[in-house]
């Protein structure tokens, strides 16, 4: 049981390339923090210098109140699940799970006592004996989850630890990890690209872009109130729709006063456009229909405006009857509009008293 | 191919049988003169079906020798040969291993240098450097000597460039997932990389037997003492007479013992590379 804290923290690669450029991070001691970011963010380099596969160019790295950026990764006392699973091949699952333990010097008894334990938990007992090719995807990342449970670590790392899975195995293992990191209460970092996995899994959520902390806290927070245009393109799906004001006051839409002058971009929710009109204030635009996308459960309309680039998504309730063309009006409260500065493309509060 | 074409499968199965007999009919002319007697072939002509005397030429062979050749028993020889090529399958496939190992996984300095330094030797074979090696050889005090019959021809680059290029489609993940687990370098070979290379060096402990078995410059160069004869060159010695006819039925029986013991490494480690063949996932 132990929090880990990143402090300033800096990876600066032989070649001059700086993956990561400042991270000050506190991951409480048994939540589960998914660090969440598009490719090439740094997301997996941070792990692996928590992990203690890359060396720490900067800063400090501390777990469990000891600072182990010298310590080799088997001192640190952590367990990592890896995106190919790597269990080794020529072992059977025992030997898998029991490796670690054994070159730790733990007694013969107490491994087979964990082994079994873990295996009852994840379901793993009837392959035991068995070698990692003759298992599915779906058995082999269990396995590779149980050799980081036996060894009851500090800390968990997952590095996109579901994406070699298909879409319903993925959802399924998803709860599993979650159930796992709450029964055990350890203390687990977790990357992904995937933000629907960041937002079901995270006691906090961390986005990454470019080296560094765009914005953390818990997820839906981070979702409702995105701090700054990238979170809010990346959060979401279908994202955030991102007009600028010039192209909606160019329609005539009327804007409330409330937004700040400083604001070049609006972001609207696909769920907080609709077709009706709300009761409180609002701002009308007036489109055409360009295409519709029939989830089940719900529509995606993608809406034309007149002068704006992008078609404007608005998501609704049930099967949306319209064809290409007919004509659409869509509201947005005023309280569900995001304001994004001209220039930094940072979040500003609209004046909520006026 | 699933085609049925009675004249194209008789013409296949013709050109294979062709292929075979090429290949096998002097195998099997060495065996009909092994059974014959001495006199046998002063007439010109190697007869085609077995004599009566294989049992007296084999003894012959292992037990006595032939003296005019100079020329020890064959037992001795052949455990010369043995030795041989043992050693050098073993040492070479333990010092390339182990270099492979250090050039796929440490970060030292000069390391792509030291590859190449490895890989570029693989175009000097023993041939080329034979007189400065046996004049080392010869300074080192190694002549005729199982030391000096091995250890010029020990280090390899063929088998370290083929470690290599294995290691290197080990993911890197495994070496990593090691480490999490608290294997250190030395470890993690043993434990994961060596069991994993198991395949592997089973194909070239075969490749180098027969390459270690099959020497025959070297023992030549390299052993004057009766001792230290290895099968290979020994043949030679036996059809090396003069003022009289060889002993061909002693010859060929010999030429039969020596192509024993590399069929029977091929027979046996047949079954590992079908092995390896079936469980190639990493």
């Amino acid at each position: 049981m132990a929090g880990i804290e990143i402090k300033n923290v800096r990876k600066t690669y032989a070649g001059g390339v700086e993956a990561i450029k400042g991270i000050d991070l506190t991951i409480p001691d048994g939540k589960l923090v998914v660090l969440v970011g598009p490719s090439g963010c740094g997301k997996s380099t941070l792990l692996r210098m928590i992990a203690g596969l890359e060396t720490i160019t900067d800063g400090t790295i501390e777990i469990g109140d000891k600072v182990v950026n010298k310590l080799e990764p088997a001192e640190r006392d952590i367990a990592m699940v890896f995106q190919n699973y790597a269990l080794y091949p020529h072992m059977s699952v025992r030997g898998n799970l029991a490796y670690g333990l054994k070159n730790r010097g733990t007694p013969k008894v107490e491994i087979a006592e964990r082994i079994e334990e873990a295996a009852r938990i994840l379901e793993i007992t009837p392959f035991l004996d068995r070698k990692p090719r003759q298992l599915s995807g779906g058995q082999r990342q269990r396995v590779a989850m149980g050799r980081a449970i036996v060894r009851q670590p500090k800390a968990f790392l997952f590095d996109e630890p579901l994406s070699n899975l298909d879409a319903k195995l993925r959802g399924h293992m998803r709860v599993e990890i979650r159930r796992l990191q709450r029964t055990f209460k350890t203390t687990a970092v977790y990357v992904t690209h995937d933000q629907l996995e960041a937002m079901t899994l995270a006691d906090k959520l961390v986005v990454m872009n470019a080296g560094r902390i765009e914005q953390m806290g818990k997820p839906l927070d981070v979702y409702a109130n995105p701090q700054s245009l990238f979170v809010a393109a990346f959060m979401g799906s279908p994202g955030m729709n991102l007009i600028a004001v010039g192209e909606l006051q160019a329609l005539g839409v009327g804007l409330p006063d409330a937004i700040p002058a400083s604001t070049g971009t609006l972001g609207l929710r696909p769920e907080d456009v609709t077709l009706e009109a709300p009761a409180e204030p609002h701002i009308v635009i007036d489109a055409s229909l360009d295409a519709v996308e029939l989830v089940g459960s719900e529509s995606l309309v993608y809406a034309r405006a007149q002068g704006i680039e992008k078609d404007i998504v608005v998501r609704t309730p049930g099967i949306h009857p319209g064809e290409p063309g007919d004509a659409l009006t869509l509201h947005v409260a005023h309280s569900a509009l995001h304001c994004f500065e001209q220039t930094t493309g940072r979040k500003v509060e609209i004046q909520r008293a006026a | 191919m699933v085609e049925n074409r009675p004249f194209l499968t008789f013409l296949s199965h013709l050109v294979l049988i062709a292929g075979v007999f090429v290949v096998a009919f002097p195998v099997y002319l060495a065996f009909i003169a092994s059974t014959h007697g001495p006199t046998d072939f002063l007439s010109g002509l190697i007869p085609l079906l077995p004599g009566p005397h294989m049992i007296e030429n084999y003894s012959t062979m292992l037990t006595e020798g032939v003296s005019t050749g100079g020329a020890p028993p064959l037992g001795t020889m052949m455990w010369n040969s043995l030795i041989m090529a043992l050693t050098i399958a073993i040492g070479k496939i333990a010092i390339s291993i182990l270099s492979a190992f250090a050039i796929v996984y440490f970060r030292f300095p000069f390391r792509q240098t030291v590859f190449w330094a490895i890989f570029i030797t693989l175009m000097l074979p023993v041939e080329v450097r034979i007189l400065p090696t046996f004049e080392v050889v010869a300074n080192l005090k190694m002549l005729n000597s199982y030391a000096g019959l091995t250890i010029p021809l020990i280090a390899s680059a063929t088998a370290t460039f083929l470690f290599r290029q294995f290691f290197l489609t080990v993911p890197d993940e495994l070496m990593e997932a090691a480490r999490v687990d608290g294997a250190g370098a030395l470890k993690f070979f043993r434990d994961i990389l060596l069991p994993l290379s198991l395949t592997n060096i089973a194909a070239l402990f075969v490749i180098l037997f027969i390459y270690g078995w099959n020497q025959y410059l070297w023992p030549l160069l390299i052993t004057t003492d009766a001792d230290y004869y290895t099968i290979v060159m020994g043949i030679k010695r036996l059809a090396d007479v003069t003022d009289a006819e060889p002993k061909w039925n002693l010859v060929m029986s010999a030429t039969v013992l020596a192509m024993l013991p590399p069929v029977l490494v091929v027979i046996f480690m047949q079954r590992l590379f079908v092995k390896g063949l079936v469980e190639t996932e990493k």
